[in-house]
């Protein structure tokens, strides 16, 4: 059987998604023998493959960058998969937007800085959005799995179900919050 | 040959996501080098107008590697707030999980991101340089990375409800007190988890001649250390007070309450990142660079405080003749004598009586309307700084990461790094992993510190002076 090349990316998130998928733990293992992790945090590919299975992406859309790089994840991806509450609904990362951008960069570099007082970050670094946002309002998703992390067990279940190209109910595993 | 530009993006195995760039001369040789941060998550604003009760759940989320760090430093800020000292047992329990957590985290920067580099070698091919390989070639050693770190995950799950995000620890203590089954069980791992330990130990010094090079060049230089340390002086990751010392070790402050940081601890904005270099005040920016994480912890500290750790304490003070020792390479050994003392003091903790005592939480509401909470995060010296009202809304918010403090000494060692490796003339793939693996040594939490995310690309652009493209090498 092919393996699937599978892609993992976080963006604005907190990487707890991530550490989640790890918390497989042996199970890791399983599912490397039916899986190529091709682009990840964990290994050393410097840019999106053109020819992805599936990839998971956790975290929201926060940045002119992350924009660019998740239309390039789509446009290389068979299915992707938003994992967690940020990917699927901003959750924590969104809060930003009950004050808006100027006034979050003000709070960081005016107010808590003591050297360089408002020189907002602004060279080499990308440009942050008016507006954090889920996923789906870029591109069109294929898989939403919940979860403030989405548990191991669910990560799991539904990589292994992908694999073997059959169903699951994924509230049988996780919800939003969980 | 015309001044050009290197651009690593994104920096990989790594806990977030970064960027590098090597400005070259006239030569090909390194001009200067800095890493970028390039995303910013704001909770210093947006937890304005939260119930402080939130705090712990929300600042968790800054954080999946290290949510354990934040709820401990942002519970005991609202036991300030409160004016209240959780009981004994609140105390133990949050220390265990404190350091199950350390455990945990330690394993992933030393088996999951940077052992390929050990393993392979760092000119290894970058399609190999990564922990699905190791599975494939050294498939006992990946075990024992996955089970070490699933020890640390495990207890927090036992004792939080959840591995990640655990909600247990409380203002004014834990929610639930730990049973004796869970004592049990938790005892039952010590021995397979110290077995690792110690593996990983002889393994990691048994190759350290391969590395001198390295250990030389990765961010190798005199600096201030900061870190927590108790009333006898040892390591310490929960309570305790700050002591800075010189890269001579000499103790510059001593005996600090962590509630006075601000009056030693400064913060500079740079353009082009969005993680802020704090500073040592009293020197002033720049020279009041100091570093924080297992490194300086074990560098300001008289000693451990248990057996195993202090044997293997003593051979790392050698390092340097007793004085600091100034190579960030070893920041991988004091993470694994870390791990060493961390399963040490749980079973110490687990074995004291007190520690299952019901008595676990104290009780009052909004006693002062400031409060510092301050641990020992995974990477060095956390603080949370809480404003609210009378009523328990949170009106100011400061926050001081641990990897943020590192900031100054990470762009002097990717400088560093890049003069000793990188030859404009013929750049290779082998001295760039090298530029990133000095910051893997200071095992960064990027998605704690602003949380960050990079320009995805394996092509190298080399650009001049004006930011031409002047040309493109492909890493691998």
């Amino acid at each position: 059987m092919k393996k699937v090349r599978v892609g993992t990316i976080w963006l604005d998130g907190c990487s707890g998604c991530h550490m989640s998928f790890l918390d497989m733990d042996e199970r890791l293992v399983e599912l490397s023998q039916y899986m190529d992790v091709v682009y990840s945090p964990y290994v050393d590919a410097k840019e999106i493959p053109s020819d992805i299975d599936l990839f998971i992406v956790e975290g929201a859309l926060s940045t002119d960058h992350d924009i660019k790089i998740i239309k390039e994840i789509r446009k290389n991806s068979k299915l992707i998969l938003a994992l967690g509450d940020c990917a699927v609904t901003g959750n924590i990362s969104a809060m930003k937007n009950l004050f808006g951008t100027e006034a979050v960069l003000e709070k960081g570099y005016f107010d808590l800085a003591d050297i360089n007082k408002g020189e907002y970050p602004s060279e080499v670094v990308p440009t942050l959005l008016d507006k954090v946002i889920p996923l789906n309002e870029a591109i069109d998703v294929d898989y939403f799995v919940p979860g403030c992390p989405t548990p191991a067990d669910a990560i799991y279940e539904v990589i292994k179900a992908i694999i073997e190209n059959r169903e699951i109910k994924i509230s049988d595993y996780t919800r939003f919050g969980k | 040959m015309e001044k050009k530009k290197i651009v690593i993006s994104p920096v990989t195995r790594i806990e977030g996501h970064a960027k590098i760039t090597i400005d070259l001369n006239e030569q090909g040789g390194v001009d200067d080098a800095r890493i970028h941060v390039t995303q910013y998550r704001g909770f210093e604003k947006m937890c304005e107008g939260r119930p402080y009760t939130e705090m712990p759940a929300l600042t968790a989320r800054t954080c999946g590697i290290c949510p354990v760090s934040h709820v401990i430093s942002s519970t005991k800020a609202c036991d300030n707030l409160l004016a209240v000292r959780p009981p004994k047992a609140a105390r133990n329990l949050r220390r265990i999980i404190n350091l199950a957590q350390i455990i945990q985290s330690h394993a992933l920067n030393f088996y999951h991101l940077s052992s390929p580099d050990f393993v392979y070698g760092f000119d290894a091919a970058p399609e190999d340089r990564n922990i699905f390989k190791l599975m494939q070639t050294n498939p006992d050693m990946a075990k024992d990375g996955i089970n070490l770190r699933a020890f640390g995950q495990k207890i927090i799950e036992e004792l939080g409800g959840k591995r990640i995000h655990p909600t247990w620890i409380v203002p004014g203590g834990v929610s639930h007190p730990i049973t004796t089954e869970q004592k049990e069980k938790i005892l039952a791992q010590i021995p397979q988890a110290m077995e690792i330990a110690q593996k990983t130990l002889k393994y990691f010094v048994s190759n350290l001649h391969r590395f001198q090079k390295e250990i030389d060049n990765f961010a190798s230089f005199p600096s201030l250390f900061m870190g927590l340390v108790n009333k006898k002086g040892n390591l310490e990751h929960y309570d305790g007070f700050l002591r800075f010392i010189d890269s001579e070790g000499n103790v510059l402050e001593d005996g600090v309450d962590p509630i006075f940081y601000k009056d030693y601890i400064g913060e500079a904005v740079e353009k082009d990142s969005y993680l802020k270099s704090p500073y040592y005040k009293p020197l002033g920016y720049e020279r009041g660079m100091y570093r924080v994480g297992p490194l300086a912890r074990l560098n300001v500290a008289n000693g451990c405080g248990t057996p195993m750790a202090d044997k293997e304490f003593e051979r790392f003070k050698n390092l340097n003749d007793g004085k600091p020792v100034l190579n960030s390479f070893y920041y991988h050994y004091a993470r694994i004598i870390e791990i060493i003392y961390g399963i040490e003091r749980i079973e110490e903790l687990l074995k004291e009586p007190e520690t299952l005592s019901d008595n676990i939480r104290s009780h009052a509401s909004i006693n002062r309307d400031k409060g510092v909470g301050c641990s020992e995060a995974p990477r060095g010296t956390l603080f949370h700084d809480y404003e609210v009202t009378n009523d328990g809304i949170i009106t100011g918010v400061n926050l001081i990461i641990a990897t943020g403090n590192n900031n100054l000494a990470m762009n002097a060692g990717v400088k560093q790094v890049a003069q000793a490796f990188v030859d404009g003339n013929n750049i290779t793939d082998g001295a760039l992993n090298r530029v990133e693996a000095v910051i893997r040594c200071f095992d960064p939490c990027l998605s704690c510190s602003t949380h960050a995310t990079g320009i995805v690309t394996s092509r190298i652009e080399v650009r001049d002076h004006n930011k031409q493209i002047v040309d493109v090498i492909h890493r691998s």
